[in-house]
C-alpha cells in the first residue's frame, strides 16, 4: 500500500491524530491523566452523582410554586417552597415604595442600562453623546426615585430590595472612582496640605469598619446635628458608602500609579504636557489599566457591603428577606429566601467580574505574562 | 463637657433651631401629620411587613392606636424599623416619637437612657423549648442538658442564675441569632433552647413537626415589654400611657372594635364606659385631645385582647396563651389605671 504522492507543498492539511486532539484527547490529558488524576476524577464523578440529583429535586422537581402558607407548601411537596418568594417577590424588588410609582422604578432601571451602555462599550454609535447623557443620568434616578418637580415626592424611608441595593451600589460606584483617582493623585502630590489631606481621609477610612461608619450616619449624626433637623437618612448611607469605597479605591488606583515607569511622566514633560494633561493623555490611561481587576473587587465588595444597611433600619433584599421571615405564615422557610438572595448577589457581581475580564482583554497590549 | 456645650452653641447659632423643638412632640405630630412609631426590623407577631410592604403585628397596632387617637386615622404612622441596637438612639435624637419595639423596661433604660416607659402591654419572660420525646416536664430536670443561648443577651445571666440557683449543671451551647438557634436545636446540637417565651413560640412555629416540641412551664425571668417615650415631654407620655390604659380597659369593660361606635352614641348606664367613650367627664382635653380619643383608638385596632388574638394568640400559627397578659380578673397581671 503506497501513500499517494503530492507535488511538494501540495500536501493537504490532515486532522490530527484522534490521540492529541478531540474530545477523547481532552479526556485524557484533562481527567486520566495520573492515577492521583483518575482518582480525583472518579471522586468528582462520584461527589456530582450525589449532589446533583438532590439538588435539581429540591430547586425543581420538588418545588412548590404556589400555596397560601408554609403548611400548604409542604403538604404539597418536599423541595424548595418557591410559593413564599413569590408572594414576597415585589417586596424584594420594589421594598416599600408606593405601587403607583412603581413605574418610575422602573423607568430609572430601563434608563440605567441605556446609560451604561455607552460607558462600558465603546463601539456604540454617537458614543459621546451618550456619555455626556450618562453624566447626567444619576440625577435623572434621582428625580424618578424621590420626585418633585411634577412627580409625586416619595420619601426615601420607602426605598428598599433590589432597587435599594441597586441605588446604594450605582452611587457608591459611580462616585467612588473618581473621587479615589483625585485621592490618589492628591496622595503623591507635592503640595503637603493637600498630600496630608489625602493621606489622613484614606488611613482613617481604611482604619475603621463600613459597618461603624454607617452606624455614625445612623446615631451619632444625630446627636451632633440640633433636634428637629431632618438630615435624609440615606442621603447620609450613600455618602458614607462613597467615602469609603473611595478611600480603598484610592489606593488600588495609587497601585497602578506606582507601576508607572517615572520615565512615562518625564517623557510627557519633555513633550510639555501640563501636570493635568500628562495625567490625563499619559499616566491615568496606563495606570488605571493595570488597576482593573482591583477596581472592579472594590466594586464587588461594596456591592456586597450594602446588605450592611440592615443594622440601621434599612431594607435590602437580605432585610426584606429577614422581615418576611418573620410572618407567622411563613416562618422557618429560611432556606428559600437565603438561597433567592445569593442567587440575586451572585448574578450581579458576576456579571461585573465577566465585564472586568473582557475590558483587561480589550485593552490588552502585550503586556500580560 | 465644655466641648459638647460649644458645639451645641455652635450648631444652634448654624441651624438656628432651639432645644424646644423637643418639648411639644404632640404638636409636632399634628404639624408632620404622622407618628413616627420606632419598631422592630422583624420580629415575628409583634412586626413586621407583609407581603404588600404594610406593618402588621401587636405593636405595630399600638402604633396604630396612637396614630387614631391623636390624628384620627390609623394609617398617619411612619414606621422607624430599628434594631435593639439602635432602637433607643433614634427615639433620643427625635427621628421617632414614639416606641413600640418588644423593649423590656428596666432601671437603667428608664434612668440613664432617658426613657419614659409606658404601661407594659407585654409581660414576656425566659422560657425553653425542648422535645417531647425526651420525656422531661420541669426545668429542674435538665441536668446534663445542652443548652442553646443566645451570646450577650440577659437571658444567657439569667440562665446562668437559675442553674446555679438549682445546682444544675448544663453545658452552654452559644450561638448567635435565633436562626442558628434553629438550626443547631432541629440539628440536634442542643437538647433545649432558651430564650423569651414569644420568640420560643415563634420559634417552634418554624420547626419541621411543632407537636414534637413543648415549651417547659417554667419561666425564669421577667421581662415587662412596654412602649416608651423620650423624657421631657410629659404631655406625650401621658397620651401613650393611656391610650395603652384605654385599649386594655376597654377589653375590661367589654368594649370591642365592633360594638365601640354604638356604645359611644350616647351615654349609657356604666360611668366607666362613658368616661372612656368621651360621652361623660372630658377625660380627652387633659392630655390634649378631643373626647373621642379612645373611641378612635378602640375602633381602629381593637381592645386589647383583640389585638392580642389577632396577631399572637390561640388561633395564630404562634399559639400563645393569655397568661400573665390576661386581665387581673381573668388570673392575669394586667391591671390598667381607671380613667377618671
Amino acid at each position: 500500500m503506497s501513500a499517494p504522492q503530492y507535488a511538494p507543498g501540495k500536501h493537504p492539511d490532515l486532522p490530527a491524530p484522534s490521540t492529541l486532539a478531540g474530545p477523547l484527547a481532552w479526556v485524557r490529558a484533562n481527567l486520566l491523566s495520573s492515577p492521583s488524576n483518575i482518582t480525583l476524577t472518579l471522586l468528582s464523578l462520584w461527589f456530582l452523582w450525589s449532589v446533583i440529583p438532590g439538588a435539581l429535586n429540591w430547586f425543581f422537581f420538588d418545588a412548590v410554586y404556589s400555596g397560601e402558607n408554609r403548611a400548604a407548601c409542604r403538604a404539597a411537596g418536599e423541595g424548595a417552597c418557591w410559593a413564599f418568594i413569590g408572594e414576597y417577590l415585589k417586596l424584594f424588588t420594589y421594598g416599600f415604595y408606593p405601587e403607583e410609582s412603581r413605574w418610575r422604578v422602573n423607568l430609572a432601571f430601563v434608563l440605567m442600562w441605556l446609560a451604561l451602555v455607552p460607558i462600558l462599550f465603546d463601539r456604540v454609535p454617537h458614543r459621546k453623546y451618550g456619555l455626556y447623557y450618562a453624566a447626567a443620568f444619576p440625577f435623572i434616578a434621582g428625580w424618578l426615585l424621590v420626585g418633585g418637580l411634577g412627580l409625586a415626592p416619595v420619601t426615601t424611608d420607602k426605598f428598599g430590595g433590589i432597587m435599594l441595593t441597586l441605588v446604594v451600589g450605582v452611587t457608591g460606584i459611580a462616585f467612588s472612582l473618581p473621587i479615589g483617582i483625585l485621592l490618589a493623585l492628591g496622595r503623591s502630590s507635592k503640595l503637603t496640605i493637600i498630600r496630608v489631606f489625602c493621606v489622613g481621609f484614606i488611613e482613617f477610612i481604611r482604619g475603621v469598619p463600613l459597618i461603624t461608619l454607617l452606624f455614625v450616619a445612623s446615631t451619632m449624626l444625630s446627636y451632633f446635628l440640633p433636634p428637629g433637623t431632618n438630615f435624609d437618612l440615606l442621603l447620609r448611607v450613600l455618602i458614607m458608602v462613597t467615602l469609603f469605597a473611595s478611600g480603598y479605591m484610592a489606593e488600588v488606583i495609587r497601585g497602578g500609579l506606582q507601576a508607572i515607569p517615572s520615565g512615562q511622566t518625564e517623557a510627557a514633560d519633555a513633550l510639555g504636557l501640563k501636570y493635568w494633561q500628562a495625567m490625563r493623555l499619559i499616566v491615568l490611561p496606563q495606570a488605571l489599566k493595570i488597576s482593573i481587576p482591583g477596581i472592579v473587587n472594590t466594586f464587588i465588595g461594596l456591592y456586597k457591603d450594602t446588605t450592611l444597611v440592615i443594622i440601621i433600619g434599612l431594607y435590602d433584599p437580605l432585610g426584606i428577606g429577614r422581615a418576611a421571615l418573620a410572618n407567622t405564615s411563613w416562618i422557618g422557610l429560611s432556606t428559600e429566601v437565603y438561597i433567592f438572595v445569593a442567587i440575586f448577589f451572585f448574578v450581579s457581581c458576576f456579571a461585573m467580574s465577566r465585564y472586568s475580564l473582557y475590558l483587561e482583554d480589550k485593552l490588552e497590549t502585550g503586556h500580560k505574562r | 463637657m465644655k466641648f459638647r456645650n460649644t458645639a451645641a452653641a455652635a450648631a444652634a447659632l448654624i441651624f438656628g433651631a432651639t432645644t424646644a423643638a423637643h418639648a411639644a412632640t404632640l404638636d409636632d405630630v399634628k404639624r408632620k401629620g404622622e407618628v413616627a412609631c420606632v419598631v422592630s426590623t422583624s420580629l415575628a407577631g409583634f412586626a413586621a411587613p407583609d407581603a404588600s410592604g404594610r406593618y402588621t403585628g401587636f405593636d405595630v397596632d399600638f402604633c396604630r392606636a396612637v396614630a387614631a387617637a391623636v390624628l384620627g386615622d390609623p394609617n398617619k404612622v411612619k414606621f422607624v424599623p430599628a434594631t435593639t441596637k439602635n432602637r433607643f438612639t433614634v427615639l433620643n435624637s427625635g427621628e421617632g416619637d414614639i416606641l413600640f419595639r418588644n423593649t423590656t423596661e428596666t432601671m437603667s433604660r428608664d434612668a440613664d437612657l432617658k426613657l419614659s416607659f409606658l404601661p407594659v402591654n407585654y409581660y414576656d419572660g425566659q422560657g425553653f423549648l425542648i422535645r417531647k420525646s425526651a420525656g422531661i416536664k420541669s426545668a429542674t430536670e435538665l441536668g446534663g442538658a445542652s443548652v442553646c443561648i443566645q451570646t450577650g443577651t440577659t437571658t444567657e445571666l439569667n440562665l446562668a442564675d437559675f442553674m446555679r440557683t438549682n445546682g444544675i449543671k448544663y453545658d452552654p451551647v452559644p450561638v448567635e441569632t435565633n436562626e442558628e438557634a434553629l438550626t443547631n436545636y432541629e440539628g440536634g446540637r442542643c437538647d433545649v433552647y432558651t430564650t423569651d417565651a414569644s420568640g420560643i413560640a415563634a420559634t417552634r412555629t418554624g420547626l419541621d413537626n411543632p407537636s414534637a416540641h413543648v415549651i417547659l412551664p417554667e419561666i425564669i425571668s421577667k421581662e415587662p415589654l412596654a412602649g416608651a417615650v423620650r423624657h421631657g415631654d410629659d404631655q406625650w407620655a401621658d397620651i401613650g400611657k393611656w391610650v395603652v390604659n384605654a385599649l386594655i380597659n376597654a377589653e375590661e369593660l367589654g368594649i370591642t372594635q365592633r360594638n365601640v361606635k354604638s356604645k359611644a352614641r350616647k351615654s349609657g348606664d356604666n360611668p366607666k364606659v362613658n368616661r372612656l367613650l368621651g360621652t361623660e367627664g372630658g377625660m380627652g382635653a387633659m392630655v390634649g385631645l378631643d373626647d373621642k380619643w379612645a373611641v378612635r383608638a378602640i375602633s381602629a385596632v381593637g381592645n386589647y385582647g383583640e389585638i392580642f388574638e389577632r396577631h399572637i394568640g390561640k388561633k395564630t400559627p404562634l399559639g400563645l396563651e393569655r397568661g400573665l397578659n390576661a386581665l387581673w380578673k381573668d388570673g392575669g397581671i394586667l391591671y390598667a389605671a381607671p380613667i377618671r
